[in-house]
């Protein structure tokens, strides 16, 4: 169950249907009649579910499979032969032989009503959204071929855009109304900014006091925004200074991109998920105007570098020095969402964070010092942009302490979805783009360690490999390093490794159980740390956890629309695509030795990475002042 | 029909030793008697209460609840809160004879917050109940142990609807829920509950008491019993009134004093505005039903005023979570408003008509499935005086 | 009516766990008796809420913004609420709201500076043959004429 529902906040009605419960029949299946035609459905389906079972298109809007029931925006409605009113077909379990029509009179007037009704209070036209094209209200409209407005529509906003947070702007006059924002911040996630307030036509979904979203304790994760059917949620796109920048003949403009934007981009140009782009847009970045493309992922097998060496570092102190201050588990710290989770919700326990700043991070405070100087370029004409399936990035590059450069390490967060649009501003059409092989240098070279960063359970993969090679001296012992525990989509999985015959500077490490965890999605992330709580990770070294479910491919700057099915092949894409690379351990990419010896001299997790790679957190609290 | 000599509530004597009576029984047995009374629930809706009662008692689960909704928030609707302070046995041990119908542990009693001035009466009712051993554990020596809790409401009139209720009664924003699965199944935290309204128990406790014989000899084919009617407006005796149901609506007006009427709201904001044309109707669920209201406009009175009155009002206590009702009430004001400024087309009211028939059927609860019958019934039975009542004179016939 | 201190509201959340429980079935007797007691519920005291019955502030702000006897607003000392709905308005109710508008100086939806006032429109109260009708806090008026509502207001001032 890919994180569909969580511990029973949502109403009950709401929840999927213990319709066993209901009636005291469990299992069988259910003879009825769609349309006039008989089909055969298990007993407890949703007639929507019965319907796209058997290719019978019903339109929906406030429904997503990620998310539980709503049955509020009522466009699913069908007749069911015997009951006076439209039911709609998210929320009716089957549990009797019924008639169902999805297409009579009734139901289509009925539908385009609602319509009518919605766009009636949709402020804005479609030309000027940034959901033109790629908009659920749109499509319904065109659907059920509304030319004009039967209802009225407004022509004053209601309300005053909310531009205040680093990532996240809300635009409330776009509003359907749907709650999928609600219930992916509250149920899905767990965190909690957004909820409808108010009652009736004045009816309105905001933060608490209707507090800006940057005084709030949003986490910037964006999932809300890939569930949002309209352009009411949408990310803050800087694609316009970049483009100045760019244009700007004495800056030079830095690009990197991280693993999972190559596998969703296409998404963009209307491919199916699951196409890795990488070298297709190799070339459009180039052809865009950036004067270096540089590879995330060799960063990531920086971040592998740092982070397992801090590892191992807390291994040693608490395990051959006995030092009982260490905190053990290691949590990673790669993912900004979940680092804005924990400085609000769980402030006490900063310390288990690893910490290694995110490979985006590492690679801007390393451009502007080693690359600078390395390509005799003044520090303060570098323009660093981070392409990444993540808004919280946007957050995080803005961060005080984000500066060790000098300068701040990253100017510039850009979203798939931003990057995508820009290409087509350039009049790239990014699949029928020629391949280029290589990203430039001296950071061409990365890892399929590094690149499997993207999906969930990555960042564990790459670092278990390096780090049991430091350990042992050998490769770990899993087919074509394929640690299969550390994959899927599981919300909480575990599994463990047992060091044996390890080198002799590691004895302390012999016969030890290395017992690691991952969890993606932040509801999970609070059972993590719940669990930490109560004392139940004693003995587990290594957990890592992703803010967004999936893991960075699921992210919140991620190609609309999402699905599990879609986080599936994209994941898919980012493990086909790395088994076939020459080098797949972090510590065997060229880049990274060539980095050590030249620039980090004294090693990982040395004087040099503290003061570049390394950060601290700020305690928060939940406390919303 | 004539007025009747046996009363139901007004007349003490008859209330009768019914939670004794009761608890003689089979729980079984007590929800045939209410179901072969043919009692169906006096809220407005009038579901069929001994099938209610009958699904709550076949659901299997460790806690069942039974409700009493005292949200009683139809405008023009009283009845309810002369029964809580006047008649509140027959209410509160008629809770008690449901709970041991549905073998529930628990009961809550949900007043609306603008009664809370009943609270302390009831308050101390319950006390003298549970010291005379008619609540809490092993009453009246048998080993059934009910017990009562009293909820206020916090000024919302869609926490009358049933699962509104119930979510207002979890700590949630008094927004219906999905169903099925209906609260006989799935109500209070999952649990099998019963919701009734306080008229309901009383009857109930009647029926038990006198017989589902006695309670089916009054009333019409499908609507059995009495009914308390509570009437205001323009009439001379306004108040509260025992009637059969299958009365006609001539005799109500007879029977209050009203004078020079020119419509009556039957049903309160929700119900349907019968015209004088149609005052040979009979108030029942077959012809019109009511929870209770009734309002009587005479001849003074501005038919549009009125239907604005409804339709602001269902824009502020719509719960706003489904969009027919959300909008399409807004929309209907409007509408009103666009015909006291005689901009509103012919075309236009017909499609608004079409609208409140969409959301008669398409919204999410009872709430908006009744908001546009105000609008229907009096845009239809007074369309000449609503299309040119901007003209001034608003009197129209 | 001074603004609570938060350790008035800490220890007044506590007692009022204790007193219905930790659930969530608890809030809104809760946010009853914070309203009742310092006439609205401040944000300190929401999040108080909330972190006592583990579910997130913003929805028990929604579910305060949802019902018309909760506030996030401080209300005055006597909160009159006068009924707007047909049976109160065929007997009179306009002219009661005018007198009360007057005698009052404020217009409905106003607290008046020194918090002893606040004057709101509701919906039907279940008077409706009695009307004109208002509720001040929890006690109900009926029969209302503009002399009478005078009378009322005056042995409050």
């Amino acid at each position: 169950m890919d994180n569909k529902i969580t511990k029973g906040r949502a109403p009950v009605s709401h929840q999927p249907h213990n319709v066993a419960k209901a009636s005291g029949e469990i299992g069988g299946e259910v003879e009825i009649e769609i349309n006039g035609r008989k089909y055969t459905v298990p007993f407890g389906t949703t007639i929507l579910e019965a319907c796209r079972m058997n290719n019978i298109h019903i339109p929906t809007l406030c429904y997503h499979e990620d998310l539980c029931l709503a049955g509020a925006c009522r466009v699913c409605v069908v007749e069911v032969e015997g009951m006076k009113t439209l039911q709609a077909s998210c929320a009716f379990p089957i549990t009797s032989k019924i008639k169902i029509w999805t297409t009579s009179e009734k139901v289509r007037k009925a539908r385009r009503h609602i319509l009518d009704l919605l766009l009636s209070e949709h402020y804005g036209e479609c030309y000027s959204c940034v959901r033109n094209n790629n908009c659920e209200l749109q499509r319904l409209a065109k659907e059920y071929g509304v030319d004009f407005y039967r209802f009225g529509h407004i022509t004053q906003p209601r309300y005053q855009v909310d531009r205040s947070s680093y990532a996240i702007v809300r635009d409330m006059d776009k509003c359907v109304l749907c709650r999928r924002c609600v219930r992916t911040c509250i149920d899905l996630q767990e965190v909690g900014v957004l909820e409808a307030t108010r009652r009736g036509y004045s009816t309105l979904i905001s933060t608490f006091m209707d507090r800006p979203m940057l005084d709030v304790i949003c986490i910037n994760c964006g999932q809300c925004i890939n569930r949002c059917p309209t352009g009411a949620l949408r990310a803050q796109d800087p694609s316009d200074e970049i483009w100045k920048a760019i244009d700007d003949p004495t800056k030079h403009v830095v690009i990197q991109t991280a693993p999972s934007i190559r596998a969703s981009i296409g998404e963009e140009f209307g491919l199916p998920a699951g196409h890795s782009m990488t070298k297709q847009m190799i070339t459009a970045l180039r052809m865009m105007g950036f004067d270096r493309v540089f590879d995330t992922n060799f960063a990531a097998d920086l971040t592998i570098m740092e982070e397992g060496t801090e590892l191992l570092l807390r291994l040693k102190r608490k395990l051959l020095e006995g030092d009982k201050s260490v905190k053990l588990p290691q949590f990673t710290s790669c993912s900004p969402g979940w680092i804005k989770y924990i400085e609000h919700f769980y402030p006490d326990y900063l310390d288990y964070l690893s910490t290694c700043k995110s490979p985006q991070q590492m690679f801007g405070a390393v451009i502007k010092t080693f690359y600078a100087q390395e390509m005799g370029i003044d520090p303060a004409n570098i323009v660093t942009v981070a392409v990444m399936p993540c808004t919280a990035k946007k957050f995080e590059c803005n961060r005080p302490e984000m500066n060790a450069s000098g300068y701040k390490d990253i100017d510039y967060g850009l979203t798939t979805r931003e990057l995508a649009q820009m290409m087509k501003e350039a009049g790239l059409f990014l699949p029928e783009l020629p391949k280029s092989e290589h990203f430039d240098e001296p950071f061409g070279d990365a890892s399929g360690a590094g690149l499997i960063f993207g999906a969930t359970g990555g960042v564990m993969e790459a670092a278990l490999r390096t780090v049991y090679e430091i350990v042992t001296g050998r490769e770990v012992p899993f087919n074509n390093l394929t640690i299969t525990p550390c994959r899927g989509m599981d919300g909480v999985r575990e599994a463990s490794i047992v060091l044996t015959d390890v080198k002799d500077e590691w004895k302390f490490l012999e016969g030890v159980e290395l017992k690691f965890m991952i969890a993606h999605g932040t509801a999970n992330a609070k059972k993590v740390m719940e669990a930490l709580i109560r004392g139940e990770l004693e003995g587990y070294h290594f957990v890592e956890i992703m803010a967004c479910p999936g893991g960075c491919i699921g992210g919140g700057g991620q190609p609309i629309p999402t699905s599990p099915e879609i986080r599936k092949k994209r994941a898919e894409a980012i493990y086909k695509e790395e088994a076939e690379l020459p080098v797949r351990k972090s510590h065997e990419n060229p880049s990274i030795k060539y980095i050590y010896e030249k620039f980090l001299v004294d090693g990982p997790c040395g004087k040099i990475s503290h003061k570049l790679l390394h950060t601290h957190y700020t305690k928060r609290g939940k406390y919303i002042v | 029909m004539p007025i009747i000599n046996d009363t139901i509530f007004f007349d003490e004597k008859a209330h009768g030793e019914a939670l004794e009576k009761a608890l003689k029984m089979s729980p079984h047995e007590v929800v045939l008697e209410i179901r072969e009374s043919q009692l169906r629930g006096r809220g407005g809706a009038g579901f069929p209460t001994g099938t209610k009662w009958m699904l709550a008692l076949s659901a299997q689960a460790d806690k069942k609840f039974v409700v009493c909704n005292a949200d009683e928030g139809e405008p023009g609707t009283f009845k309810d809160r002369v029964l809580l302070s006047e008649y509140t046995k027959l209410v509160l041990e008629g809770m008690v004879i449901a709970g041991y119908a549905i073998q529930a542990q628990k009961g809550f009693i949900y007043l609306r917050g603008e009664y809370a001035y009943l609270l302390e009466h009831l308050l101390n009712y319950l006390d003298r109940m549970r010291k005379e051993n008619r609540l809490g554990e092993n009453i009246l020596g048998t080993n059934y142990s009910f017990d009562i809790e009293i909820r206020l409401g916090s000024g919302a009139y869609v926490c009358g609807e049933e699962t509104a209720l119930i979510e207002s009664l979890e700590g949630h924003r008094g927004e219906a829920r999905n169903r099925p699965p209906y609260p006989v199944n799935t109500g209070y935290l999952g649990y099998p509950t019963i919701v009734n309204n306080v008229e309901t128990f009383a009857c109930a406790y009647i029926v038990i008491s006198k017989g589902a014989q006695w309670f089916a000899k009054y009333g019409t084919e499908k609507s059995k019993g009495m009914k308390l009617i509570s009437v205001s407006g323009d009439c001379k005796k306004p108040g509260v009134y025992e009637v059969p149901f299958g009365i006609k609506i001539k005799e109500l007006l007879e029977l209050v004093g009203a004078e020079d009427t020119k419509a009556v709201q039957i049903g309160g904001a929700s119900g349907l505005c019968i015209p004088m044309s149609e005052i040979e109707r009979n108030i029942s669920f077959e012809d019109v039903p009511t929870g209770g209201s009734v309002i009587i406009f005479n001849k003074s009175r501005n038919m549009l005023q009125v239907l604005r009155n409804f339709m602001e009002f269902f824009v502020e206590e719509s719960c706003g979570q489904c969009t027919p009702c959300r909008v399409g009430n807004k929309k209907l004001l409007e509408g009103v408003e666009m015909l006291e400024k005689g901009i509103c087309t012919h075309h236009y009211l017909n499609e608004l008509i079409e609208l409140g028939k969409t959301m008669q059927i398409a919204s999410k609860c009872g709430l908006g499935q009744s908001s546009p019958n105000p609008f229907i019934s009096i845009v239809t039975n007074f369309k000449d005086e609503i299309m040119s009542n901007y003209l001034g004179s608003g009197n129209g016939q | 009516m001074i603004y609570p201190d938060k350790n008035v509201l800490v220890n007044e959340v506590d007692a009022l766990v204790k007193k219905y429980g930790s659930g969530r079935e608890s809030l809104l007797p809760i946010l009853q008796d914070v309203q009742r007691k310092f006439g609205f519920i401040s944000d300190f005291a929401m999040q108080e809420i909330a972190h006592r019955l583990d579910i997130h502030p913003v929805e028990v702000y929604g579910v305060v913004t949802f019902y018309s006897f909760l506030s996030t607003e401080p209300k005055g000392k006597y909160v009159i609420r006068l009924c707007k709905t047909i049976s109160c308005e065929l007997a009179g109710k306009e002219a009661v709201a005018k007198t009360l508008e007057r005698e009052l100086n404020l217009k409905f939806g106003e607290t008046s500076k020194d918090r002893k006032f606040t004057l709101e429109y509701c919906h039907c109260i279940g008077m409706c043959d009695q009307g004109p009708a208002m509720l001040i806090n929890e006690q109900v008026f009926t029969k209302l004429t503009p002399s009478k509502v005078i009378e009322i207001i005056d042995s409050l001032k």
